[in-house]
């Protein structure tokens, strides 16, 4: 019985089988019915042992590559068969992947906010710290102090809030600019002094360019060297950085503040395209701050010597550099709350203005 | 201040330019405000010559005119009775904005009654350069065609306008204009010396000095016969470009001499006084008098009055009365020129509510040494142009002392400036501006001239010289970085805020900024304004005391962008909020608000609640360096709070940082909001202060066990009035070393439970250190926290 004809017919037959399986079940019946202790091919491994020596070297080797064969045939099927109940399962687990996704509102940040941090960083590069102040001052830190003197004229430019007097008729008032932070600084005595204080100030006005409230950023150089030149640099640097540009040309000229002397503005060139501002060109002259050297009233006012100590300081609109900046052209929608031209004006929370990265 | 051309150039002698002479005051600190330019204003029009009119054919009161213009020969027609041959007339082409008409020609010539007219020809109405519209402007001599219209008619000059600062009162009169105009080196000054004017007879009034802290000084002049009437055109039409109503000669010459000099003055009616002129404080009802403003005014006893012996004739500095004032039938005159104390004077005028040419100049400080020379030249023109005699001249008083002497190393320019001046440049700028320079060395001696009241020290002049020099020649130098590394330079406060106002971002709010004061009704509804913090000038009812918290603005705000058919708003503020009027009272808080809105989507959406508002308050609160893991959580937010649906974030009972929940529902109906809002108010300055860093940043070893957690859940029945948190301490609680979490995965009250019990259902995570739990020591923690659980809450382990 060295035929291996018969072999060939039941490899045919058990990979017919095999091919013929719709299922892993079928296709362990056929495992079973061909490799299984009884399976045709196991009963004929059985009758190897009864076979001579010659007859066994050929169908030995015979039988075991075709166990091997079907046993392979029976993996490739099972895996093809495995393959095809997946891709079934998951034909039926479609949808529609153009439907919308879960709601997830987006927030903001402020223009105003934002244009503090870039402040904050463009003059932390030049070495100011940040101070801050109350909003509620008394009249010594906003004004006495500031060398504006009792029942001076100066007074009535800053359209003063008022808080009702207290029972010794000390009245407060609500600041109106950020100067009171460099009173507070400057009595605190550590010089050099080299500080910006962003905060909230208030004036009693509101039409189309005014608010009540808006928002300062002061400077505040002491040391005893720095002189009005590095104010005029100081400030064209800031506006160079702050406009990301070169091109933004600004003019410095003599102005009067009770608490600086000399005192000047700064204006930059602008132009009107329809509603917005555009700076940097046209043959306009927009004022966007106040500076001059600390008057020498001031300096001695908060104990020091203003033939010892000198130093600059200015202060500027934060709300009118935003609309600047941005183009926001109406200052009251600041102050408004309106989801749309928060979402319009607002910054990602993602971005923080840096000078590696950019301001905004 | 409102000044024409004309006038500055009375004073200054130079070529310069309109655009010149604007640019240079505007450099030297006068900065202009607008320039009134008739040439540009009315460029459009300019002479023509009629050189044939005749009757419209199918108009009686039409003509047809034949004119030369600039633009050559047109056909015009015309409605004007005056319209004649040969006269010379003021042209409009086609297109031309008519402001006295207020509209625009068409730009293609129109029929009238069959004749085309290409253009108009104007009357002084139509041009607003005069009332006259009886017929169109017929100019009394030939012009040249082409010739501009406010040439012909005289009215070129320009009228500049620019800001008086106010240490500088003697910008406030066209002279004080010139004197700096001179020094930048655009003109020069004229001299214009006033003369005295001897008098024919000894002044017949006597004056008396009784208030000499306001009125140290007074100069005072009778001039008889003279014969008050119209002011010439020259002196009407100056008067008209700064923008006053011309009255009659004798009140026009003191508001000219007013605005030319800085020199406020005031005519009496001589007849009308009664006795010597006295300027004494008032003395209350006996005062009262009617000023020239039609008002009637008490003088009290901290004013200064000018009054005979009759009667109150006015506030000394301020404003005179009806009583003596001038009129076109006045004779005899006696002028006043005094000098009155600035604070006094805005003191008067600020509780009288006077607002008046005089007071302003006063109140900014007049020049104490300018009473005589007032006198002079008012007497002058009065005796030019109404005839007349005048007395002599009696100053009475002492002249306030002029500013002292300022010692000027002028070495101080450089210091604060960086500008590097020579010495006789620095001389040239001060004697240019009226200062007296003297001395050899380095150190100048400066006298101050009387009407420079402002300036007392060296950085003035210091002003002074680079002010003129031009700021535009400042060298632009950059500051120096300072030499060693420095702290970040952000404050705790500001990185608090700058972190949270990210979370909160991050988690769909947007940030608004909002006022910082608010209504006190709206107000009281979350606690009222603090002490001292109600304004006694508020810009509106709405907004007139300080806010006690955030969420006013906020949820006002929310309803507003709902009303505007917004879908689930989300607002949040970082802002101050105010308790009381120290600095301390001001707070910084991290608000937010939303509204309990499900909102619709295909995939379902879950209606957001409380713990979304707790979650919010958490991570704002993480993200700006609060210990969350050590919070307390109570239910004990404040009253503008739903009272089951609220809560506080607190270390320690007094340290509360922050509430969150519903805001109360008749705080929302107070407010008219609709429906249900969430919100939170952290409070920034309540957070420990971080721990001052060693120097470096090195973070301590990670401890990260190697071992696989343990799971294990609980079920309690537990009271209702037990906080699921007093529950998860106390589980917490039982292995503090083992136990590395415990959280709660079910809260049920339905069936199976008792009345007034709920069935809380929590996981513990049990982290073995050194080796694998045994069953064993598991189950020994089980008991453990069992016993823990029951003895803190009473409850049972559900079975």
């Amino acid at each position: 019985m060295t035929d291996t004809s018969n072999l060939d017919t039941l490899e045919a037959e058990v990979r017919s089988q095999i091919e013929g399986a719709t299922d892993e079940a079928g296709l362990d019946a056929v495992r079973v019915s061909a490799l299984g202790k009884k399976g045709s091919v196991s009963l004929m491994m059985r009758e190897l042992g009864k076979m001579s020596p010659e007859e066994r070297q050929v169908m030995g080797p015979a039988l075991n590559g075709l166990k091997t064969r079907l046993n392979d045939a029976i993996e490739a099927r099972k895996s093809d068969l495995e393959a095809a109940a997946l891709n079934a399962a998951l034909a039926s687990e479609t949808v529609d992947v153009t439907l919308p996704v879960r709601p997830a509102p987006t927030g903001s940040l402020h223009p105003i906010t934002q244009v503090m941090e870039e402040l904050a960083v463009i003059f932390a590069d030049m070495g100011f710290a940040v101070a801050e102040g109350p909003d509620v001052e008394t009249d010594f830190h906003n004004f006495t102090a500031l060398n504006f003197p009792e029942g001076h004229p100066a007074r009535d430019t800053q359209d003063t809030f008022f808080m009702k007097p207290d029972a010794e008729g000390m009245r407060k008032v609500l600041r109106t600019h950020t100067s009171p932070v460099q009173i507070r600084t400057m009595l605190e005595g550590n010089t050099p002094i080299r500080i910006i204080a962003p905060g909230r100030v208030y004036r009693c006005d509101w039409d189309q360019t005014h608010t009540p409230m808006f928002h300062q950023v002061e400077g505040l150089v002491i040391d005893k060297e720095t002189h009005m030149g590095h104010l005029k640099g100081t400030l064209m640097d800031f506006i160079a950085a702050f406009f990301e540009t070169d091109q933004v040309e600004a003019q410095f000229r003599p102005h009067h503040f009770p608490f600086t002397e000399p005192s000047a503005e700064m204006d930059v060139r602008y132009e009107r395209v329809g509603d917005a501002v555009k700076v940097g060109s046209g043959d306009k002259w927009m004022e966007i701050l106040g500076c001059g050297m600390v008057h020498p009233n001031v300096i001695r006012n908060c104990g020091l010597d203003p033939d010892e100590y000198q130093g600059f300081a200015f202060g500027m609109g934060v709300d009118r550099l935003a609309m600047l900046k941005y183009g926001a052209p109406d200052l009251r929608d600041f102050f408004n709350s309106d989801v749309r031209w928060m979402a319009h004006y607002g910054f990602s929370p993602l971005l923080q203005a840096n000078l590696a990265t950019g301001l905004s | 201040m409102k000044f024409p051309l004309s006038w500055l150039k009375y004073h200054l002698e130079t070529e310069a330019t309109l655009d010149e002479i604007a640019e240079a005051m505007t450099m030297a600190g006068l900065e202009i405000e607008e320039i009134d330019n008739p040439l540009e204003k009315f460029a459009a029009f300019t002479v023509c010559h009629v050189t044939h009119a005749e009757k419209h054919p199918d108009a009686d009161k039409l003509k047809v005119c034949t004119v030369e213009t600039v633009d050559g020969t047109k056909q015009i027609v015309c409605g004007a009775p005056n319209a004649r041959t040969g006269m010379y007339a003021i042209y409009a082409p086609l297109g031309t904005y008519i402001p006295g008409l207020d509209f625009a020609l068409d730009k293609k010539p129109r029929k009238i009654r069959g004749v085309e007219s290409h253009g108009m020809m104007c009357s002084a109405k139509e041009l607003e350069l005069g009332e006259d519209h009886d017929g169109i402007i017929d100019l009394p001599e030939p012009f040249e065609v082409g010739t501009p219209a406010v040439v012909a008619l005289g009215q070129a000059d320009p009228v500049l306008d620019f800001e008086v600062t106010p240490n500088r009162p003697d910008w406030l009169g066209v002279r004080g204009i010139a004197r700096d105009l001179a020094a930048t080196g655009i003109g020069t000054l004229k001299p214009h010396v006033i003369e005295d004017i001897p008098g024919s007879f000894p002044c017949p009034v006597e004056i008396k000095l009784e208030a000499t802290d306001t009125c140290p000084v007074y100069a005072g002049r009778v001039i008889r016969g003279v014969k008050n009437g119209e002011s010439p055109d020259w002196l009407k039409k100056a008067l008209k470009a700064i923008g006053l109503r011309p009255i009659n000669f004798l009140a026009d010459i003191t508001n000219m001499i007013s605005y030319d000099r800085c020199r406020p003055l005031h005519v009496y009616d001589l007849a009308k006084l009664d006795g010597p002129i006295r300027a004494r404080l008032g003395k209350g009802e006996a005062d009262r008098f009617e000023a020239l403003d039609n008002k009637e005014y008490v003088p009290t006893e901290e004013m200064c009055v000018i009054a005979d012996d009759a009667r109150c004739l006015g506030f000394g500095g301020v404003i005179g009365g009806t009583w003596s004032g001038v009129s076109a039938e006045t004779t005899d005159v006696f002028i006043e020129s005094a000098w009155f104390d600035p604070l006094k004077t805005r003191a008067t005028a600020k509780a009288t509510g006077i607002d008046s040419d005089a007071k302003y100049r006063f109140e900014r400080g007049v020049d104490p040494a300018s009473p005589k020379a007032g006198i002079e030249q008012a007497t002058e023109l009065v005796l030019k142009f109404c005839g007349g005699e005048a007395s002599e001249t009696l100053v009475v008083g002492e002249t306030p002392a002029p500013p002292a002497d300022i010692e000027f190393p002028v070495s101080e320019v450089k210091r604060l400036t960086g500008l590097d001046l020579p010495r006789a440049e620095i001389v040239r700028i001060l004697e240019t501006l009226g200062f007296a320079p003297s001395g050899e060395g380095d150190v100048l001696t400066v006298g101050v001239p009387s009407w420079r009241m402002d300036c007392s020290q060296k950085a003035d002049l210091v002003e002074e010289v680079a002010r003129i020099h031009g700021f535009d020649k400042l060298d632009a130098v950059s500051l120096p970085r300072p030499p060693v590394r420095r702290e970040a330079p952000a404050t705790v406060m500001q990185l608090r805020a700058r972190h949270a106002r990210r979370a909160l971002a991050g988690r769909g709010y947007s940030e608004a900024v909002t006022w910082s004061f608010c209504q006190s009704g709206q107000a009281k509804l979350f606690g009222g304004h603090g002490d001292g913090l109600e304004l006694e000038n508020p810009i509106s009812s709405e907004l007139d005391v300080m806010r006690p918290t955030a969420l006013i603005h906020l949820l006002t705000a929310l309803q507003a962008n709902a009303d505007k058919g917004q879908d689930d708003p989300r607002l949040f503020e970082v802002g101050p909020i105010y308790l009381d009027d120290t600095p301390k009272g001001q707070r910084l808080v991290a608000t937010g608000v939303r509204r309990v809105e499900a909102g619709r989507h295909w995939a379902g959406t879950r209606q957001p609640d409380i713990f979304d508002a707790k979650a919010d308050a958490l991570a704002a609160l993480a993200a700006a360096g609060a210990p969350v893991d050590s919070l307390q959580v109570a239910a004990e937010a404040r009253d503008w709070w739903h009272p089951g649906r609220s809560g506080v974030l607190r270390l320690g009972p007094k340290n509360v940082m922050a509430e969150f929940g519903e805001i109360h529902p008749a705080v929302l109906k107070a407010l008219d909001i609709d429906g249900r809002v969430l919100a939170f108010e952290i409070v920034l300055d309540a957070i420990p202060q971080p721990k001052k860093a060693s120097g470096l940043k090195a973070r301590t070893q990670l401890d990260r066990a190697d071992l696989t957690p343990v799971r294990r859940d609980f079920a309690f029945l537990v009271d209702k009035s037990v906080t699921a948190d007093t529950l998860v301490r106390a589980a917490k609680g039982a292995d503090k070393q083992m136990i590395s979490g415990v959280s709660v995965f079910d809260v049920y009250d339905g069936k199976g439970v008792p009345d007034g019990q709920v069935s809380l259902a929590i996981e513990v995570t049990l982290q073995p250190r050194d080796k694998t739990l045994t069953e064993k020591e598991i189950e020994a923690v089980g008991q453990s926290i069992i016993a823990k659980v029951e003895k803190a809450t009473g409850a049972s382990l559900r079975s």
